[in-house]
């Protein structure tokens, strides 16, 4: 049954993640870029939101709540509407550990998840994006080379890892006999390396390293879904409507920020909102934003109902990269040089839409 | 709960839908290419076949609401063809406006026509309240007076009666304008002429001229003589009309921009692109990344026509949400039937396929029941919180 009606709880959901963002997340933001880091209170207090745990099993210790992608997008949008950058940050864990949900065996369940369920912020991440150009989630060149009993040997590098400096697991997706698997990887496993923090163009606060695979020899249990392996292609239709909803929550900061500006600004004895040039354009950030989300909203629907997302989840992905890239640019043009300036957010906004934009993996939904 | 499946009774309906417009598609490029000729108005295959509608009757609380399925009837019906239909609705544009504005006892009389409705004129579109036919009361014989043109009126060949804009008093602006309701045969009301068009051949459009064309007193839609001194009030109302047709022409388009994504799919499949969906751009043929760019703008606007009738099957405001369906389907078709056309190359401008009168067919959705320009002006003042003094 065709619905656009959000549940009452995803509209609790909703206000709660409103308050946070407008109180918490977007006084801070300007701070963090500028630092290039996400202030430490932060985890903490996104730790006490139950971000993560509350839709993990009420075995391993989580809120036991039922896993919906949709409330997820919901809550999604709203943080990112407060920053994206801090949203990620966030909630960069729960795209490993969702992932272990959804998809590991249950001695993997019961080993790792519990650590994302106490009071502490718990990092881990999932480390899918690899350096070089032409990166395709669909070919990895990071490989698996099984060694029998004694487990597989994991070759290759890794980068945009988020809370690589934190994170106490990594789940690394490599090609494994012509298909794909995700492994757990400790962080002081031999043979790994973990890069000094990137620099990026955007998202500058989000900490985000290389890792580099030099034979890392992990268990056969590292396997994620043990014996049988996973999907990762579930992993990487659920991290592109993850970042699909924050590219909606970024366009709508960029929207409601240049709408009011475009009333007070004026120009030629007129506010400049009062130009079709300009009301135009802001009428078709607005429709595109709404559009983004409704895409968003479908994907993650297929993902919570086990269907099959692909499809719709790349169709949301390329829509929302594209278009939270112009809606992005057209706020700074709306602004003229202040859409130039760091006074303003919206060339942060710029900048993390672009980056946004390229990105894979990362979240989980 | 935000829910994008069909039921089973969903998927029902269009299929049955859909096997019909398969038959009307069969009979698209005739009627195309005969434009002088009337699609007759029930289609031989139509007997025994149980009307769509029918279907719609008994509809459980697991279906979609009336305003989302109603949608998606109108793109199945028109993914076959846009003018060629099994059986031939009863009802125009001049229904809706009708059922909008009319009293009861007007609905009542003049329900059972087909209406048509006639706002645009030689010298005005996108502004009606430039409307320069007038109605002028005859006390004598208590009846309106009707002078003017009519211009691009749908299905106004066809139709039995119409429902014109006309003005009380030209100095008034919008508040001078009323809508009448003038049956065929009246005498002082001509069908000057067909018009001959780029796409949607098969529909009737008209051309109207009206010289001292008297009807009742009681041909007044809504039946308000006054003239209000602020400009909002019946004008407003009669506005009001396009909030549900709004959603409706953008699935009119809509479902044709799908037939030429299926088309197009087809095509390439045959030809031995692929289409990934799971991998990055790097693995992606040009090709492919285009038609794939197409999908997901199809998918954008169907899904704000989809919100915007869900809305106002809900009975909540959608004033703002029709016209922002209208501009983005009404771009996203055009773009949709000129790239499917590019991605194929010279094969797909050849009258041997129907891309080429498909992408003919939807210029129109940018243009009628408002262009994108006047639907970006309304979500603009809406967005912007801005009158219609302050940004026109």
């Amino acid at each position: 049954m065709i619905s656009f009606q959000a549940t009452d709880e995803q509209e609790i959901v909703r206000d709660a993640m409103h308050e946070f963002a407008e109180q918490v997340l977007r006084p801070r933001a300007r701070e963090a870029d500028e630092a290039s880091r996400v202030p430490e209170e932060l985890f903490a207090q996104s730790s006490e939101l139950g971000l993560v745990s509350t839709q993990l099993p009420a075995s391993v210790g989580g809120g036991g709540e039922a896993r919906s992608p949709i409330t997820n997008a919901i809550l999604l949008e709203e943080l990112a509407w407060g920053d994206a950058t801090l949203a990620l940050a966030a909630l960069a864990p729960a795209a490993f550990a969702f992932a272990v949900a959804d998809q590991g065996s249950e001695e993997q369940r019961r080993a790792l998840l519990p650590a994302f369920c106490g009071p502490a912020f718990h990092a881990a991440s999932l480390a899918l994006v690899e350096p070089g150009p032409l990166f395709d989630p669909a070919l990895p060149r990071t490989f698996a080379e099984p060694k029998g009993e004694s487990g597989f040997v994991l070759s290759g590098a890794k980068s945009f890892v988020p809370l690589a400096d934190r994170a106490s697991h990594f789940l690394v997706v490599a090609r494994n006999n012509g298909g794909r698997d995700a492994f757990v990887v400790p962080r002081d496993a031999e043979g790994l390396s973990i890069s000094e923090p990137e620099k990026n163009l955007g998202l500058r606060a989000l900490p985000t390293a290389t890792l580099h695979l030099e034979r890392v020899l992990v268990p056969a249990s590292a396997r994620l879904g043990g014996a049988s392996g996973c999907d990762v292609q579930r992993i990487v239709d659920a991290a592109r409507t993850a970042l699909a909803a924050v590219q909606v929550g970024l366009s709508r900061a960029v929207l409601e920020y240049a709408v009011p500006y475009a009333r007070e600004r004026r120009a030629f004895d007129q506010a400049i909102g009062q130009k079709q040039s300009i009301a135009f354009r802001l009428a078709d950030m607005h429709i595109e934003t709404e559009a983004q989300r409704w895409l968003a909203w479908k994907a993650a629907s297929l993902l919570e109902q086990g269907l099959p997302a692909t499809r719709a989840a790349h169709h949301a992905r390329a829509y929302s990269a594209q278009h939270s890239m112009w809606i992005a640019d057209q706020g700074v043009q709306v602004l003229g040089g202040h859409g130039f300036i760091r006074e303003h957010p919206v060339e942060m906004w710029y900048r993390n839409a672009r980056t946004l934009g390229v990105l894979e993996g990362t979240l989980g939904i | 709960m935000i829910d994008f499946e069909l039921s089973d009774g969903d998927r029902r309906i269009l299929e049955h839908v859909r096997e019909e417009a398969l038959i009307c598609r069969g009979y698209a490029r005739h009627y195309d290419e005969n434009e002088h000729e009337f699609p007759p108005d029930e289609l031989p295959e139509a007997r025994g076949r149980q009307a769509a509608f029918a279907l719609l009757r008994d509809r459980d609380e697991l279906d979609s609401g009336l305003g989302v399925i109603s949608m998606l009837v109108t793109m199945a019906e028109t993914w076959g063809d846009y003018s060629v239909r099994m059986r031939r609705s009863r009802h125009g544009l001049g229904n809706a406006a009708l059922n909008a504005a009319g009293t009861p006892e007007q609905q009542k009389k003049w329900g059972g026509l087909t209406l048509a409705m006639a706002i645009t004129e030689p010298g005005c579109g996108s502004d009606p309240s430039q409307v320069q036919t007038t109605a002028v009361l005859d006390p004598a014989t208590d009846e309106w007076v009707l002078n003017g043109e009519k211009i691009f009126v749908t299905t106004g060949c066809r139709a039995q009666g119409v429902v014109i804009w006309a003005t009380l008093d030209r100095t008034a602006g919008r508040a001078g304008i009323k809508s009448f309701l003038v049956e065929k045969g009246t005498p002082g009301f001509v069908v000057a002429h067909k018009e001959k068009k780029l796409g949607i051949r098969a529909d009737d459009t008209a051309a109207y001229v009206f010289r001292d064309c008297r009807i009742p007193r009681s041909n007044l839609l809504g039946g308000d003589e006054s003239i209000p001194k602020q400009t909002s009030g019946g004008f407003r109302g009669v506005m009001k009309t396009f909030n549900m047709t709004r959603p409706g022409v953008s699935a009119i388009g809509l479902g044709i921009a799908e037939a030429a994504l299926d088309f197009t799919r087809d095509e390439l499949r045959r030809a031995g692109v692929e289409i990934g969906y799971g991998g990055g751009l790097a693995g992606q043929t040009a090709v492919a990344e285009r038609f794939v760019r197409l999908e997901a703008l199809f998918e954008a606007a169907k899904l704000s026509v989809l919100r915007a009738a869900w809305l106002s099957g809900e009975g909540r405001p959608n004033n703002l949400e029709s016209s922002m369906c209208k501009a983005k389907a009404g771009a996203a078709v055009r773009e949709i039937t000129q790239g499917c056309i590019e991605i194929l190359g010279p094969m797909a401008v050849s009258r041997e396929h129907l891309l080429e009168k498909w992408f003919r067919d939807v210029r129109i959705t940018d243009i009628y029941e408002g262009t994108g320009e006047i639907q970006r002006m309304i979500v603009a003042r809406g967005l912007l919180n801005y009158t219609r003094a302050e940004l026109s």
